[in-house]
This record gives C-alpha cells, structure tokens and sequence, in this order.
C-alpha cells in the first residue's frame, strides 16, 4: 500500500492522507506539474480528467474537465496559492459551471500538497485537505448523496444492522 | 423540481443541526458515552463540571439533531445514541477520503510505470 497513513480532524475538517513512493522527489513532482501526467491519475478511470490552462505558479489558474461515462462534462478548477518546487504547493480547488466559469456557490477546498524526499529513491507525499466550513461539508455531503455512493453504502449499513438484530 | 428542493432544504437543514450539535465537546462526550447504552441524564450530569440544567440544556440540542433518543423511565430520563445519525457526520470526509485514496492508488501507478519505462 502506497497510502501509509489517514488523519481526519472533524473539528478543524481536515484530512491529511500521507502516502510513500518509490521514486526521488522530482519525478513525484513532476505527476503535479505537468498536466499531461495528472491526466492520468487526477479523475478515476470512468471519469478521466482533461486538463485545459495549467499555470502551477503563484496566483495560475488550472482549469480542468472529466468526462463521465455519459460523455458528461464537470469542469472544475484550482487557484494557485503558493509553489515551492518541488517541496509542494498550495491551491484552492473549486468547481466550475459547463462554460467552465467557477462556480461561486459551490464550497471550494483548500489543498496543501508537501513532497520531502526520504532518500535518494524515496519520496513522502502529505495531502492535506481542508473543507472552508461546516456548511460547504454538508454540501458536498449531499452531492455525494445525490450520486447514490452514500445512499448504497448507508443501505450495505442497514442491511448488515437487520443480519446482526435477527 | 419545486418537491426536490425542498427536500434538499430539509436534509441540509437536518445536516447542519447535526455539524452544530457535534461542534461541542460536551455533546461530543455525551453522543460517545450513550453509544455503548442508555444513560440516566442524572448521571451524565455528575460527568462534568456544570449544573444538571446545562447537561439537559446540551442533550436537548443533540436530540434536536437526531444524534441521541430519550425516554422517560420514572423519575428518570434516559439517553441513547442514534448510531445511524452519527455516521452521516462523518461522511464528508469519509468521501474525501474515498477520492484520494483513489488518486493516489493511480499516482503510485503512473510513478511505476514511467520508472519501468526507463529502465527498459
């Protein structure tokens, strides 16, 4: 397993996943800086990432689509807030309506990304997440309803309570 | 579409009862000790450092949210937690979770295989 280690901190509304390669930092750097290889890993298979702007510097603006089994386009997008390459960068990820303009309603998320090489081969990768507010974790709490992922979860949970209870 | 918005409205306004109920650490403790059972209000109050009024004051609020169920035994009143509203709490982060583990089972992937592609 590459993830090594999950924090959430429901009071902060934070998640830190900590994961290690085994690759030198640069390489690991290089899956954020460029957009041809976070195609490859930023959206799940069925929903592949298409990156369109991706200026990773202070203040750049990247801006991005997956595409869903339907041909459905979501459009999302970060804000650059600092890079130290190739230690890491900060961005605010948002979403963004079908022109791809952000969408102002929807709650965008802080991202810290920290890379430090353990050894000439190896590279420790800190992923830190952070919701804006107790509200914008509800709203994506209900989106992902709506998507059902929850909805079929929560009915594995009711079905394995029924089994024990009989 | 008009019926769909208002149970969104509902749910979001049941969510955010819970995220305010949960932002407590008095009520956190309380929804934590009635996991395991019932618990008499009686003696959750000699707990902490405050008057029964105030130890009711917060179950009320958590049974608000639908984060704890009380009945009336007697003179007594008994608490339990409702485990199905607890989990709903921690599915935002669960989610996020779920979608960087993800990401990062694929960056692992693409790190691999360009690592192979060189030493070929």
């Amino acid at each position: 397993m590459t993830v090594t280690n999950v924090h959430k901190d429901h009071e902060a509304r934070t998640m830190t996943i900590t994961a290690e390669f085994d690759a030198p930092i640069e390489k690991v750097w290089r899956l954020w800086q460029d957009p041809r290889f976070l195609e490859r890993w930023w959206g799940p298979p069925t929903y592949p990432a298409t990156f369109v702007d991706h200026d990773l510097s202070p203040g750049g603006t990247v801006t991005y689509y997956m595409t869903g089994p339907e041909g459905e386009k979501h459009h999302g997008w970060w804000r650059v807030v600092t890079v130290d390459a190739p230690r890491g960068f900060t961005f605010e990820d948002g979403f963004a309506d079908d022109s791809g303009e952000p969408n102002t309603e929807m709650p965008t998320m802080k991202v810290r990304v920290a890379l430090m090489g353990t050894s000439a081969v190896g590279t420790q990768m800190v992923i830190e997440t952070t919701f804006p507010s107790l509200e914008a974790m509800n709203q994506l709490a209900e989106m992902g309803m709506e998507e059902g992922m929850t909805a079929a979860m929560s009915q594995m949970d009711d079905l394995l309570l029924e089994l024990v209870s009989d | 579409m008009y019926n769909q918005m208002v149970v969104r409205t509902e749910k979001a306004q049941r969510i955010d009862r819970k995220f305010h109920a949960l932002a407590d650490p008095t009520r956190r403790d309380i929804v934590r000790r009635a996991l395991t059972g019932e618990l008499s209000v009686t003696a959750l109050a000699t707990s902490y450092p405050m008057s029964f009024a105030a130890v009711q004051k917060h179950v009320a609020v958590l049974e608000r949210a639908d984060l704890i169920t009380k009945r009336r035994s007697g003179r007594e009143q008994l608490v339990r937690s409702s485990i199905e509203s607890v989990r709903s709490v921690a599915e935002s982060l669960d989610q996020l979770e779920e979608v960087w583990r993800g990401r990062i089972d694929r960056f692992g992937e693409v790190l691999a295989d360009e690592e192979g592609e060189e030493q070929r």
